[in-house]
């Protein structure tokens, strides 16, 4: 491994490759560079050639993949072993400008593009970056014995949430590294419940693990960061036996360029960054932090968002905008909402085509979150599909109006919520029954989304967790590239 | 082939503390008792409160903020520079 890059020699540097037809065009200006300037040849392919101009052979591609050679040929001039300035291709105002020879492949066109550089190969650019990049990991290296498989290990190692998991390869997590410019160890976030820092790199492991492409790994860091914060208390989340994980909502037009589904079943399986974001993020949990069921996870039933429950508003159609403008982020920023939330469950009103009477029904299922007797401790997120939301729509209902509408039939007499009321032992403490209204949720404690598909007078409900301060608050942050 | 992964844990070295001696006795010892502040926990260590001052103990009362997080760590260092002993009580 090659922990720094070799350095340039003074004067001028030429990077060829026999199988180029435009280096071979080139041949003869670089018989006239030898004959005027200082001249270092190097070949990425043919050790011989050009013939004649004693090329040195970059075997094993060192010299292109430091000095980022995209194209043969490149011509770069170096003074006291800085480089100064490049060309690429063939274009003879361009070589003579850089090189300061005048008149050079008269007999030439004007100008040929290059071909493509050995070290931007698709088939070895995973291996180069290994070979000269890998040096950077300062990840433990574990070796898979050749008769061992590499997915039962991982299992075996209790490093997988119980799906098999990617093996992180140093070329994979070098490849996950590509998508961020965020150095690897650059440390993101202090994990509970162990209290671990991790670093970029032990994220893009995860997100590997988890089967994330790339250009999701902004979006898992952000949702690391988001999670370790003392308002999200992941700790809390971990520890409690309520069935509730980190319920990941995705906005901005960064959503649609990693092919991210808010439409038809964007709460279920079957596109692959719904389905990976969130479960990088558990895994981290796991396998950084230390948190795992029957240790300090000590959920009763658990729920989805325990392996992972991602996915994006659709801000793009949305008749009354997003969560995360909600929370105060600039519309059109990419943003991810962390929230503490159970599984979904669906509220069925096909005939409702009054907003009041859609509010009214939306209203009674909400509710029933934990238990209709137990109010303002937990927070919910309403994700409505188009078919319910075109009945506010339609009746010119913003989201301000959504949310008063539905939360105007969410009072209750404090006598119906107290212990004892209504048969049930369950229930707020008894001084409540002196309050005339009690509203089921607190202030902002309602969210509205905007995801779902196709045909279907439903909406979704995610129940909370503890909310506020002695619990979670839900998190908004800008995605960091 | 052999293959090579990267460690996907935190790869910390736990720290191994060996525990303090058992006391063989309360008498005159300092117990701190920690509410964590779930309901009727108080309950719970109200009895114990009594118990423990009738075998001689002296008895300090702590409470978390909330049992959604964990204990502050002003808190654990309070509790750690004066008790001896410290019994937390999770109830329901």
């Amino acid at each position: 491994m090659t922990a720094s890059p070799p350095p340039l020699p003074d004067g001028l540097v030429i990077v060829v490759k026999d199988e180029c037809a435009t280096c071979q065009t080139v041949v003869p200006v670089l018989a006239q560079l030898r004959d005027s300037t200082s001249l270092t040849v190097y070949t990425q392919d043919d050790p011989s050639f050009p013939h004649g101009l004693d090329p040195q052979h970059d075997a094993d591609l060192a010299v292109s993949w430091h000095h980022d050679i995209e194209t043969v040929p490149t011509v770069i001039r170096v003074i006291d072993g800085v480089e100064v300035e490049r060309t690429v291709g063939w274009h003879r105002d361009e070589w003579e400008r850089v090189t300061g020879v005048a008149g050079l492949g008269p007999d030439l066109p004007a100008m040929r593009p290059g071909c493509g550089s050995m070290s931007v190969d698709p088939d070895l650019v995973d291996q180069l970056a290994v070979r000269f990049g890998a040096t950077m990991l300062a990840s433990r290296r574990i070796e898979v014995a050749d008769a061992e498989d590499d997915i039962e290990m991982m299992f075996t190692r209790g490093w997988s949430d119980g799906l098999p998991v990617v093996p992180p390869t140093e070329e994979r997590v070098m490849r996950m590294l590509t998508g961020t410019a965020r150095p690897p160890a650059d440390i993101v976030a202090t994990v509970p419940p162990d209290l671990v820092e991790i670093s970029v790199e032990k994220v893009a492991i995860a997100a590997v693990m988890a089967g994330c492409l790339p250009e999701y790994l902004p979006w898992v860091l952000t949702a690391v960061e988001a999670a370790c914060t003392d308002e999200f208390n992941m700790h809390g989340l971990l520890a409690t036996t309520m069935p509730v994980g980190p319920v990941i909502v995705c906005s901005g037009p960064g959503t649609r360029a990693i092919g991210m589904n808010s439409g038809g079943n964007a709460l279920g399986q079957g596109n692959r960054a719904n389905s990976t974001i969130g479960r990088a993020l558990q895994l981290v949990v796991r396998n950084v932090g230390g948190g795992r069921p029957g240790e300090v996870d000590r959920a009763t039933h658990g729920g989805p968002a325990k392996v992972g429950f991602c996915f994006a508003e659709n801000e793009a159609e949305s008749p009354y905008g997003t969560l995360a403008a909600e929370h105060g982020i600039e519309p059109g920023t990419d943003a991810i909402t962390l929230f503490a939330g159970e599984g979904p469950r669906c509220v069925v009103d096909q005939l409702s085509r009054e907003p009041d009477s859609l509010a009214r029904s939306l209203a009674v299922a909400l509710q029933a979150v934990h238990h209709p007797k137990l109010v303002m401790a937990f927070d919910a997120i309403l994700v409505m599909g188009p078919e319910h939301a075109r009945v506010f729509s339609d009746a010119g209902w913003g989201r301000d109006e959504i949310i008063a509408g539905i939360t105007a039939h969410l009072q209750r007499p404090g006598p119906e919520l107290v212990r004892g009321a209504d048969g049930m032992a369950e229930g707020l403490p008894e001084a409540f029954g002196e309050v005339p209204s009690l509203p089921k949720f607190r202030d902002g404690g309602l969210m509205l989304t905007y995801a779902g598909g196709g045909a279907g007078l439903f909406s979704e409900i995610i129940g909370g967790w503890v909310n506020g301060d002695t619990g979670s608050k839900p998190v908004t942050r800008a995605v960091t590239y | 082939m052999t293959r090579t992964i990267l460690d996907p844990t935190g790869e910390r070295s736990v720290a191994e503390r060996a525990r303090l001696a058992r006391p063989d006795s309360l008498g005159g010892l300092t117990v701190g008792l920690l509410d964590i502040s779930k309901p009727r926990g108080d309950v719970f260590l109200d009895r114990l409160e009594e118990r423990l001052v009738g075998v001689g103990a002296n008895v300090k009362r702590y409470r978390k903020p909330t049992f959604a997080k964990p204990a502050p760590v002003d808190l654990r260092h309070e509790i750690a520079t004066e008790c001896q002993v410290v019994i937390e009580a999770l109830a329901d």
